[in-house]
């Protein structure tokens, strides 16, 4: 069949599976977009590229499909770095399709050109620049093989004018094979053997999941793991909700701001199971005395992952998801009779570190941010989709909301990307539209992408957002108070808009509660509108996020308050 | 310890992979001390060819790095005898009268090729392994090298005898 190129590209979308699609017309991705509004494809137009990226982000963590955006070229490119970077930090598989100027004009500085395959080369999985029409089905189709196989991320497609206005021979491709990408899935069952054997001679056994754990939905492969074994388990911020945050054998979250009972646990542990992780600095503090009496075992689809940061005793690189069921199998071949009684002392350390250390604060007659988070806990039971800002609002939601099951922590934790908690909520609310999705945010962040309220009201997404409000950049002024002798600087915002006022201006609602006793009425009125709502809080401003580890100190060195 | 590694890989050969290759090398701070890149007897595929200082840790990065790209179809690292290396120079030395027997002497000797005479200056083409490179090059220096080309060394797996 002879197809134009905007018509052969909406084709590979439908058969990738599309169903929706964020993003922001421009002069050279008009005839894509005339194409476009004749399937049944869902636009969601956003009011800023960044949005549309963080959207594709949030859909699909909530959705475990690949995000998809399409923004024009030059600015509309450029506004997509953050997201993409963003996505690229924590694996998320998204297809960014940016618009070029027409191939004979690449070069030549015309208008709205940018070379945003540069741009992007070290931000994205892989990217491609369309040279031509007989190209661009093949090349879509491995952007989302790629996509979404192996260690999941972001890909960009550049199509220049002439690319997608031309015509060409379309035939609908089956499948896409790369000489060059082969991602390992099946681990070497030698290695996990040796797993098996370190975990039946350990006494203070720990696991470490992250978000890989989520990406290969492996969790309860993970919760079998470590019922079966009686092993405690702590993940990263980007593996929460990848282990329930009820079960008994819960540490918390490990790293700079971890629980005391995780980082203790860390120091003393003599087996580090380790899925799915990557081994941030945010985790590790000083790497050379990060679980230093353990043996290390790591397992992940990325082989640049392992021994990158930390070294490792035993490699695995597979599949999370095949690697534990794995395991799994080989367990139950072993005795294990004699296992609850093996962790009893281990189980108990665990128990009493918990008891010295909880996470804590004082109630005061000023709204502390922790209760906002605890009461939203409550109230939600636990069954709401968070999506964060970055910053102390992050670490309070991390610390103080429980999450029992993956993909309902949406967080950029990688780049730590503040404005992407609201664009993240809306991208989540489009992928679940029956559930409650939250975005607890602080006064500075939230106005990093505050244009998103006009794309919630606009699409029906009944987004909630909770803004922790302390007139501060507050971890930067937590960090100045506590390392730079309470120098201040620069990190006061003076001046933030009337949120209440905000949320009416674009068509929301806005509600605010300025006293502790206000925050369950505000919280329980504003969850329950149909539309999207602000809920303000007044919060006590010099607040910290506490347990702290300094940047760079071993994670069993807390700042406690 | 730093050590010199040799690598070569084979990639598409497409516009942006070089860009690729060494921007990873800028922007995970490896180093690059040479490289060389040309086509192979299949028109789609490019040879290159690396030399870096790494430790044992970081070159095992290095090497898992290079493999993650999409557009390496292979890599192999070159280092020690089991690889054939050879580095190609061009030399422009002065050549004053006193000094024109003497320097096509060592060139007869260096078994290389003067490719280009004047009045004041010969320019000598040479090929080997660095050790030849280098002592070619000590001899010269007390002429005057006026400038110098080098492409960097190239590598080939020796087959099976």
């Amino acid at each position: 069949m002879i197809r134009k190129g905007s018509q052969i590209l909406m084709e590979v979308l439908q058969e990738e599976g599309v169903e929706t699609i964020f993003g922001y017309p421009g002069g050279v991705v008009i005839d894509i977009y005339d194409q476009l509004a004749k399937t049944d494809i869902r636009h969601i137009l956003v009011r800023h590229e960044q949005g549309a990226v963080h959207a594709a982000d949030g859909y699909a963590r909530a959705s475990g499909k690949v995000g998809v955006c399409l923004v024009t070229s030059g600015p509309g490119a450029t506004n997509t770095v953050t997201g993409i970077a963003s996505a690229y930090m924590d694996s998320i598989p998204l297809v960014v399709i940016t618009g070029q100027v027409p191939t004979h004009l690449i070069g030549n500085d015309a208008f709205q050109e940018v070379d945003i395959v540069g741009i992007t080369r070290p931000c994205t999985k892989h990217n491609y620049l369309v040279s031509s029409t007989a190209e661009l089905a093949r090349t879509v189709k491995e952007a989302f093989y790629l996509a979404r196989s192996g260690r999941p991320g972001p890909v960009l497609v550049d199509i220049p004018k002439d690319v997608s206005n031309s015509e060409a021979e379309y035939r609908q491709l089956k499948d896409v094979k790369l000489k060059s990408y082969n991602p390992t899935y099946q681990p070497n069952i030698k290695q996990l053997r040796k797993v098996v054997e370190l975990i039946r001679s350990a006494e203070r056994p720990v696991v470490f999941a992250g978000g890989g754990v989520i990406l290969s939905q492996a969790s309860q492969e993970l919760t079998e793991f470590a019922r079966k074994t009686q092993i405690p388990v702590t993940t990263s911020l980007m593996g929460l909700g990848a282990f329930p945050g009820s079960d008994p054998l819960w540490l918390g979250m490990l790293g700079m701001h971890g629980t005391y009972r995780a980082n203790m646990s860390i120091g003393a542990c003599d087996l580090l199971v380790s899925i799915g992780v990557r081994f941030d600095d945010r985790v590790t503090g000083k790497t050379d005395v990060f679980a230093a009496q353990a043996k290390i075992v790591h397992i992940d689809i990325d082989p640049t992952s392992i021994r990158k940061n930390i070294p490792v005793a035993i490699p695995v690189v597979g599949d999370c998801k095949i690697s534990l069921s794995q395991l799994n199998r080989l367990i139950d071949e072993i005795d294990l009779t004699d296992v609850p009684r093996k962790r009893q002392d281990w189980l108990g350390q665990i128990e009493r570190w918990k008891g010295t250390n909880p996470l804590a604060y004082k109630q005061c007659d000023l709204i502390k941010p922790q209760f906002v988070v605890e009461k939203l806990y409550e109230l939600t039971r636990g069954e709401a989709i968070i999506t964060t800002e970055v910053g102390q609002n992050q670490m309070w939601a991390a610390q103080y909301y429980h999450f029992d099951r993956p993909g309902h922590f949406i967080t950029s934790g990688g780049l730590g990307c503040m404005g992407f908690g609201l664009p993240a909520a809306i991208g989540a609310q489009v992928a679940c539209p029956d559930k409650l999705v939250v975005d607890i945010a602080g006064d500075a962040s939230i106005q990093m992408n505050i244009q998103e309220m006009a794309t919630a009201v606009e699409n029906c997404l009944p987004v909630k957002i909770v803004i922790l409000n302390n007139n501060y950049l507050g971890m930067v002024r937590q960090w100045q108070e506590l390392f730079y002798d309470k120098r201040y600087a620069c990190t006061y915002m003076n001046h933030s808009p009337n949120f209440v006022k905000l949320a009416e201006a674009y068509g929301a609602v806005g509600l605010k509660a300025t006293k502790p006793q206000e925050v369950e009425s505000v919280l329980a009125e504003g969850l329950s509108l149909p539309q999207p709502v602000i809920m303000e809080f007044e919060v006590d401003k010099e607040e910290n996020v506490y347990p702290m580890v300094p940047a760079g100190a071993p994670i069993t060195e807390m700042l406690l308050a | 310890m730093n050590e010199k590694h040799i690598m070569t890989m084979l990639v598409d050969n497409e516009p942006g992979v070089l860009s690729r290759v060494v921007g990873l090398f800028s922007g995970k701070g490896f180093n690059i001390e040479s490289l060389c890149v040309a086509e192979t007897m299949d028109s789609k595929v490019s040879r290159i060819t690396i030399v870096t200082k790494a430790n044992t840790e970081v070159l095992e990065q290095i090497e898992k790095q290079l493999r993650k790209l999409i557009n390496v179809i292979k890599l192999r690292d070159m280092t020690g005898p089991k690889a054939v290396k050879r580095e190609m120079a061009l030399i422009c030395v002065h050549a004053k009268p006193e000094h024109r027997a003497e320097i096509l002497r060592i060139v007869d000797i260096f078994r290389c090729n003067v490719v280009d005479v004047g009045l004041e200056h010969y320019i000598i083409e040479v090929t080997g392994d660095a050790a030849k490179l280098t002592a070619l090059l000590n001899l010269l220096k007390p002429m005057g090298i006026k400038k110098i080309a080098r492409t960097g060394p190239i590598a080939l797996y020796r087959e099976p005898k």
